[in-house]
Formats: structure tokens, C-alpha cells, sequence
């Protein structure tokens, strides 16, 4: 399982890198999905974005599922890529797999890399 | 898998497993008033005695395989089904096949969707098609869905020909309740000559979807090519409803440009059996394949390199979607599906041309012997294909009544739909009827008005 130490991760198994403001799924999230055949990020450059609310719709082979906001903040930014290969998300969901960037992002609440660990630990049983 | 029942025996050493002495002890949580009731039913039938009492009902009806010539389409037509389609269909492999979602034990069923799913994306100019839907009606109806989807309810406005099917657009206006959409052009008082041009005024940037017909109801074949640029020119999706007999001989929707092409299946080897099952058949473009409701076979490999088919998207379905899935549907019609797939690899691209020229060359000289007929006219002077308006001098339901007596199942009467269509009838002719058929018809139309 890799959780990299720099990151703020949600309940909902988001990810977030307060440097740049990107945000995307995690590895335990693409993990559970398994294949992922279709990404459709929901938001666009301009909009303003409220932490939980749904910023991408995900299915995999056997599950759909909606990726939440981890921070709120306006979008710069969007990912492509996914829509023409969903697989990046489950190959490097933390690099070429970020979902969202936004510019001043505000979070609250978020798990750093030790709590998110024990966090997926307590859900493995 | 085996289908035998249980002998005593076998009962006997189940009930001892768990621990019953005998079967009726299993409902003892039914209350005992209502455990074994006493129903008011007549002494049963012998086979015999059942067999004899369903033919006496069946031959009160008359039907198009002995009684009457039929001359009436409106949607579903009198095609020849090869008599291959239903000794495929009886084998109790497909019959009583269910829904493939296990495709360990369902790789006949699957091999047959896709081969259908195949044929059904030539014959169309598509790129993928779905499992199929119940019939054309809500083939559409699921285009509206899709559209509606595509672009996350931000845009509510349908625009629909009112040259589509009437039934059609009745089940889309059903559809579309509680949906946030509106439809437009949905008027069977407009202009019913104008084309396909007469939508372009009302399509705007708050257009999901353009609905239109090919041939339309009436028969006619426009070029739609000017429409759906004009619709995607407004960043709507275009949804052709098409007679798949008439794509045979006719440029497909899919040359034209259309997102999704969809229609009635009936006339590929399903016959009219007065209202149903049919078959919605639906196609579109790889782009909107995860917006397409229904479900979808796919051809992969085993873990042992071997071909496969197997249920493919199915995130997509409701099931697994639920609250944010296209649509509701995630059923199809296999059996049905599976008599399209033989009647089309048995006719082949060659054999269907053939049946769509039949229609054409048929239809055309009905027409043109019924125009001669003192008091009828041709409505419109538009090309058609296998159905025509026909002007009548009295009232439709006299017309066929007359022609009923002589054996003969007349036109569908367009005033029932269209109040400026009133004494009019739109008359179907397909491969089945002779020319000796046809000449009755014009003569009997021609005693007809004499009444």
C-alpha cells in the first residue's frame, strides 16, 4: 500500500498535496475498484469547488464510484488524460493520475499519511 | 445441467437432513386459515380437453398467415421469416437461456448478442450497439435518457419530429415526466410537409437531443444530412428512429452523421403477433459508449487465451450505477435479438437488399396503380420507400371495412393521429404481397367508393 508521506488524504479516500493543489484517488481506492475502464471528471476550469462534493464519476469492471472533493478552492485545472486512459488511475494514482488542481485551496479535517495508514489498516478486516 | 424431478425417495432423505417429517410441516409459518385454501376453480382439463379448448379461441381470430392479405404497417410489417429462425429459437439452449451474467455456463447466449450486436452496427453505419431494447419506442426513450446524461441535465430540451411514430413519441412524453425535460415540435397540427428543416428553427444551446424518423412515419425518405449538422452546429446530439429493411437499400443514419441510431426490429425475422414482443435495436458511437443504458457483450480471452464473450461496462448499469445510471433498464430482448441474428445471417447483405427492393418496387407500383383509381390520390410527392399516403374519398373506416369483407387488411387511418389527416391512409406493401394482391386492392378500393 502506498501512502506518500507528503500527502492529506480524506475520509473518502482522496488524496491532496497542499504544494500544488492537485487531488486524485488513492492507492488503497483503485486497489478496491480494480480495473478502472472510465473516468469522467465532472468539474471544470473556473468552477468553484466545496470540499465533498463530487468532482469525478469513476467505474471500474465491477464497481462505479464518485471521487470527492478534498479541498475547496476554484479548479485551474484538469486531467484529460483520464478520459483517454482511464488505467493511469489505478498505474500511478499520485502522479499522472491527479484528477483536479485548484488555487487556494482550503482544507479541513484531512488525514495526514499516519492516521490515513491506520485508517485503511482498520478497514483491511 | 439436468432438469429431473425429485423421486419420493429423494424427498424423503432431504426432509430427514434438516429434520422434517414431511412437506407440509415446511409452511408451518403460513397461518393455518390461509395454509391450504379451497379455491373456486372448474374440474381440470384433461390436455385433450385444454388443447381443444385454446384452438377454439385462437380461431376466432383472423390473421395474416391464411385469413387476410394485409396491406397495413405503421411501424411493424409482414415480412417472410425463414423458417430457420425458429427451428434455432426452439432449441431449448436459447429458449429457455437467462440473462448471461455468468459467462461460465452462458457463452452461447453471449455469442449470439454479440454476433446480433454486430450485424445490428452494419446495417446501421454505427460504431457499438447495445443487447438490444424491448422495441423502438423506447429505443428512443433511451436515447433521451443517454443525451440527457451526456450532458449532466444541463441541458432540457428534446426536439422531435412530429413525423416520428405516434406511439413514440407518446412513450417519450411518458418518459420525460419528473425528467426536467421539455419537448419541442412534439405537434401533430404543424406542417406536415415542410421536412426535416422544420425542426432547425427550433433547436438552440439548450438542445440535448434532435428525435427524427427514416423513412418517417408516412413513409418518406428525406436526406437528413442538413438537419444534423444543424444539430451538432447547436452542440445537440441527433437520434434517428430507422427502419432497418429500408437500410438495406437507403444511405445509413451513421453516414449522415446521426450520434445514435435506433428503430423497431420486428420486421428482421419477428413476426407481428398483434403488438409484441419486438425488438428495440440502439446504436451509437464508441464517444458516448458509457452513457449508452443496456446491456453490452463484449469479446475477450480466458485465462486460458481462448476467444470469450462476456457482459462488458456493466459498471454502467443500474445495478451497480443505481441512482446515477443512464437509465433504468438493464434488460434485453435475447430471444428476439437472436431471431434478428439468423434472419440477417441467413439473408445476408445481398438477401436483405433483395427483401428492401421487393418492398420498394411493390410499394412503388400499388401507388401508382391506386393514383389511377377515380377519387384516390397520393398525399405527399415525396420519394418513399415501402409505405404512402393514400387521399381517400370516404372516410377511412368505410374503406376498410369494405376491404376487410373482401379479405383484405387495409391502411392505418392517419386522422386517429393527425387531425388535418382525416379520409387519409397509409398503406404498406412488402415482399408478401403479390401482384395479383395488389391488383385486388385497387379494385376493391374502386368498388369501394361507390358505396
Amino acid at each position: 500500500m502506498n501512502i506518500p508521506a507528503h500527502l492529506k488524504y480524506t475520509k473518502t479516500d482522496e488524496w491532496f498535496d497542499p504544494s500544488t493543489g492537485a487531488m486524485g484517488l488513492s492507492d488503497y481506492a483503485q486497489g478496491q475498484l480494480s480495473d478502472i475502464v472510465f473516468v469522467e471528471i465532472l468539474v471544470s476550469a473556473g468552477d468553484v469547488l466545496e470540499a465533498g462534493k463530487p468532482i469525478a464519476s469513476v467505474e471500474s469492471v465491477k464497481a462505479a464510484a464518485e471521487t470527492y472533493s478534498a479541498a475547496s478552492g476554484k479548479v485551474v485545472a484538469i486531467n484529460e488524460e483520464l478520459a483517454n486512459s482511464p488505467e493511469i488511475l489505478n498505474k500511478d494514482p499520485y502522479g499522472a493520475g491527479w484528477m483536479v488542481k485548484v488555487e487556494s485551496g482550503k482544507i479541513s479535517g484531512l488525514m495526514d499519511a499516519a492516521a490515513y495508514t491506520k485508517y485503511c489498516e482498520e478497514r483491511a478486516h | 445441467m439436468t432438469y429431473i424431478p425429485h423421486s419420493p425417495k429423494e424427498r424423503d432423505a432431504m426432509l430427514a437432513t434438516i429434520g422434517v417429517k414431511k412437506l407440509e410441516d415446511l409452511f408451518q409459518d403460513v397461518p393455518s386459515k390461509h395454509r391450504f385454501p379451497k379455491l373456486d376453480l372448474p374440474p381440470a382439463l384433461t390436455e385433450m380437453e385444454a388443447s381443444s379448448e385454446l384452438m377454439e379461441l385462437a380461431t376466432d381470430n383472423e390473421n395474416i398467415r391464411g385469413d387476410l392479405v394485409s396491406f397495413l404497417g405503421a411501424g411493424v410489417y409482414n415480412h417472410y421469416i425463414p423458417s430457420v429462425v425458429d427451428y434455432v429459437l426452439r432449441r431449448g439452449e436459447f429458449y429457455t437461456a437467462y440473462t448471461p451474467y455468468q459467462p461460465e455456463i452462458s457463452q452461447g447466449t453471449l455469442q449470439a448478442i454479440f454476433e446480433y450486436q454486430s450485424l445490428i452496427t452494419a446495417l446501421t453505419g454505427m460504431e457499438v450497439s447495445n443487447a438490444s431494447h424491448y422495441d423502438g419506442a423506447t429505443a428512443v426513450a433511451e436515447a433521451a435518457n443517454m443525451a440527457h446524461a451526456q450532458f449532466h441535465g444541463k441541458r432540457s430540451k428534446i426536439v422531435i419530429s412530429p413525423t416520428v411514430h405516434p406511439q413514440y413519441r407518446a412513450t417519450l412524453r411518458t418518459y420525460v415526466q419528473g425528467m426536467g425535460l421539455e419537448l419541442a415540435g412534439d405537434d401533430p397540427t404543424a406542417d406536415l410537409e415542410v421536412g426535416p428543416e422544420a425542426l432547425e428553427s427550433l433547436i438552440d444551446g439548450n438542445t440535448a437531443l434532435v428525435v427524427i424518423q427514416y423513412p418517417d412515419f408516412f413513409g418518406r425518405v428525406y436526406d437528413l444530412a442538413k438537419l444534423i449538422e444543424a444539430a451538432h452546429g447547436q452542440g445537440a446530439l441527433v437520434c434517428v428512429a430507422a427502419n432497418p429493411t429500408a437500410l438495406a437499400l437507403f444511405k445509413t443514419p451513421g453516414e449522415m452523421g446521426a450520434d445514435m441510431v435506433v428503430g423497431e426490429g420486428q420486421p428482421l425475422g419477428i413476426p407481428l403477433s398483434f403488438g409484441g414482443p419486438y425488438l428495440g435495436f440502439f446504436t451509437t458511437r464508441k464517444q458516448y459508449v458509457h452513457k449508452m443504458s443496456g446491456r453490452l457483450v463484449g469479446e475477450t480471452l480466458d485465462n486460458r487465451g481462448q476467444r470469450a464473450f462476456v457482459l462488458t461496462l456493466t459498471a454502467r448499469e443500474q445495478h451497480i450505477k443505481r441512482e446515477r445510471a443512464t437509465s433504468n433498464i438493464c434488460s434485453n430482448e435475447g430471444l428476439m435479438a437472436l431471431a434478428c441474428a439468423v434472419y440477417l445471417s441467413v439473408l445476408g447483405k445481398t438477401g436483405l437488399r433483395q427483401v428492401a427492393e421487393l418492398c420498394y418496387h411493390k410499394a412503388h407500383y400499388a401507388a401508382d396503380q391506386i393514383k389511377r383509381v377515380k377519387g384516390y390520390e397520393l398525399c405527399f410527392d415525396t420519394p418513399f420507400f415501402h409505405e404512402f399516403s393514400v387521399c381517400c374519398p370516404i372516410p377511412v373506416e368505410q374503406v376498410n371495412a369494405h376491404l376487410l369483407d373482401h379479405g383484405i387488411l387495409g391502411g392505418y387511418d392517419l386522422g386517429q393521429d393527425y387531425p388535418a389527416l382525416k379520409d387519409r391512409m397509409l398503406v404498406a406493401v412488402t415482399e408478401m404481397n403479390t401482384k395479383e394482391e395488389i391488383d385486388a386492392l385497387v379494385e376493391v378500393l374502386a368498388e369501394a367508393r361507390h358505396d
